[in-house]
């Protein structure tokens, strides 16, 4: 097995395609293994519940089991081995400390006294406290395990408010922009609310009158991303904040995109009631993919009584404890809150890495991070707006939506342009997000990438542009330095194959 | 421009009807298609089911988003479109011929009021062009 071989960017050449990893279940021999568990050892287990048979396990000597694992790394494609412009996801490096940090945590239980974890509550409480200072809100929980069930707990949240000034029953709608991400009407449909959406403007802002006219009594809040995800900061964000707080209703902020607002603009000065925070995207945390997690809900005052408990409260004397479960004294009742959306902390070994990399950058190089983001974004935008269309020509922040209308017509869509990046050695961008623009693609390169990369990702997109316009076929039969060519991701997503069978 | 061929009927949810007698054919249309984009996944009920008027009958998946189809009348389902599940891809191309749907017979042909004309069409979707596909 050689180890992986970059793709080469003129394919027409003889490429080393690197092969597909088997299955540990093909690699596998009888009586070959390593280490076997002891008659002896399961002695202990009452006959009943012993297995007859053995189990059906692939066996196999440790090298190859290693091996096998560092070749699936090796074909794998990550921050660590090259640019990940994946618009939307804010895909920055994630540093290697946060990792080691988190480590010092690994042994907690999560129903663990709070007088044995001092530290631990001490480090969520200023965690709180510096997302609500980032934020410009007042309160936060930890406890949402994701972005969306961060949304859903402010759904929640905004149930409970309206439900308390005794206009629950009706106030059920939510309103979105067209350009939203696909969560917020998600979210709003989980929590039992109708889902309105209005358009954007010429300048790819909510239209003004649009949002006027949807708004009404019924009205429960409205679901804003800024900046928003054509890239563009909300021009009348102020005024679309009055306008559905005059009709009585909330203001949620999606936090996908706080990158580019750190240290520029604080959500709870623009008006919005609460934030939620991917701290995935703008504080270096793993991506999820199915792993834990972390999404704090930020919220101003008149929203705390309704958000999930226990709370953590920090006493005069420097210590800490949960609201609810003092073991010295009666519990709080929950009150108005809306209960548990995951145990005491969330998922805290995540949280532990945000805090991480906020302390390691400290104030100033929070501000330098999200300036760097929109530097970086409009550097690339600049390479690249001859040779595509620019959705809506303005002054992006953190990220910027191309549309590949241009490429379509030559016989090249948005589609096969992100699998001819493969070829070059990038990530592709997102595409067809958002919704609203035609053939998009939508690039975040992050503060995280020099100016180096930069220029080489640009100069492969560009070069992608004229192939298109020459021979638009060779782009169509991208990418030819993968494994795998076109996946059938509709068959993937239909008919999984989730379990091995021999054949 | 999208198409919008005289003598189909009209839904507002973008699906269209041909009717002959008592036996309408039904797909999406050429607006709901451009919409969409490239269409890779149809999902549609089997012949013998019975699909209720505005009611989703089924799925329509692009590369850009997955889509509920709404029947634009009621009945029971005599034929679905075999090729078209095989070939999402001629949604796109041909969304009035090749890539049409369902055959159903009707249930109500009162139903057919309900629906729009291909002018009351045409200005529907002028109205809602650039509102996005969903």
């Amino acid at each position: 097995m050689t180890p992986r071989t970059r793709a080469i960017p003129d394919v027409g050449a003889a490429t080393p395609v690197p092969a597909l990893e088997p299955l540990l279940f093909e690699l596998a021999r009888p009586g070959r293994g390593g280490g076997h568990v002891r008659t002896s050892e399961t002695a202990e287990i009452p006959e009943a519940f012993r297995r007859r048979a053995p189990l059906r396990l692939p066996e196999l000597a440790e090298p190859q089991v290693v091996r096998h694992y560092t070749h699936l790394a090796q074909l794998n494609y990550s921050v660590d081995t090259g640019m990940y412009p994946l618009g939307s996801c804010t895909m920055k490096y994630n540093p290697k400390v946060n990792d080691r940090t988190a480590s010092l945590f690994a042994d907690l239980h999560p129903r663990q006294s709070y007088r044995t974890t001092q530290g631990v509550l001490a480090l969520a409480y200023e965690l709180e406290r510096m997302l609500a200072k980032i934020t410009g809100m007042d309160f936060v929980t930890l406890q949402p395990q994701a972005g969306a069930q961060s949304e859903f707990t402010a759904l929640l949240v905004f149930k409970a408010y309206h439900a308390g000034r005794g206009e629950g029953a009706r106030r059920r709608r939510i309103i979105v922009p067209d350009s939203a991400h696909g969560t917020n009407p998600a979210s709003a449909a989980m929590c039992g609310y109708d889902v309105t959406t209005v358009k954007s403007d010429a300048r790819g802002n909510v239209d003004l009158e649009a949002l006027r006219a949807a708004l009404g009594p019924d009205v429960a809040g409205f679901m804003l991303t800024n900046p928003n995800t054509l890239g563009l900061f909300e021009e009348r964000v102020r005024e679309v904040c009055d306008a559905v707080h005059a009709a009585g209703g909330l203001v949620y902020g999606d936090g996908a995109n706080m990158n580019a607002l750190l240290g520029v603009a604080r959500p709870g000065d623009l008006g919005f009631d609460c934030v939620h925070i991917n701290v995935h995207k703008t504080f270096s945390t793993p991506h999820g993919a199915g792993g834990p997690g972390a999404g704090p809900l930020c919220v101003k005052a008149h929203l705390r009584p309704f958000l999930p408990k226990p709370w953590i409260v920090k006493e005069g004397d420097g210590s800490y404890h949960y609201d609810t479960s003092r073991e010295d004294r009666e519990p709080e009742p929950l009150g108005d809150s809306i209960g548990t959306i995951k145990q005491r902390l969330g998922n805290f070994g995540v949280l532990v890495r945000a805090y991480t990399y906020m302390r390691t950058l400290g104030d100033e190089g929070l501000v330098e991070t999200g300036r760097d983001a929109i530097l970086a974004a409009n550097y690339l935008l600049a390479l690249l707006r001859e040779r595509y269309d620019v959705a809506y020509d303005r002054t992006p922040m953190h990220e910027f939506v191309l549309s590949a209308s241009r490429q379509k017509k030559q016989g090249a869509s948005a589609l096969d342009l992100a699998k001819a990046l493969i070829d070059e050695g990038f990530h592709p961008p997102t595409v067809y997000f958002p919704l609203i623009v035609p053939e998009a693609m939508m690039i975040e390169p992050t503060e995280t990438e020099p100016k180096e990369t930069l220029d080489a990702f640009a100069a492969a997109l560009n070069r992608l542009a004229e192939r298109v316009a020459t021979d638009p076929a060779a782009v169509r039969e991208t990418p030819r330095g993968a494994p795998l060519r076109r996946l059938d991701e509709v068959g993937a997503a239909r008919r999984p194959v989730l379990r091995y069978r021999a054949s | 421009m999208s198409s919008v061929p005289a003598g189909l009927k009209y839904s507002k949810e973008h699906e269209w009807v041909r009717l002959d007698g008592d036996v309408a054919t039904l797909g999406i249309t050429h607006f709901a298609q451009e919409q969409l984009g490239d269409v890779v996944f149809v999902e549609l009920p089997e012949k013998g089911a019975t699909v209720r008027q505005f009611a989703s009958l089924g799925v329509v998946e692009s590369v850009k988003a997955a889509s509920d189809i709404y029947s634009p009348v009621s009945g029971e389902v005599l034929e679905r479109n075999v090729k078209v599940i095989e070939k999402p891809e001629l949604v796109n191309s041909s969304p009035y011929e090749e890539g049409w749907m369902l055959k159903v017979r009707l249930a109500d042909r009162g139903e057919v009021q309900q629906l729009l004309s291909a002018d009351d069409y045409r200005a529907h979707i002028g109205e809602t062009a650039g509102s996005g596909g969903d």
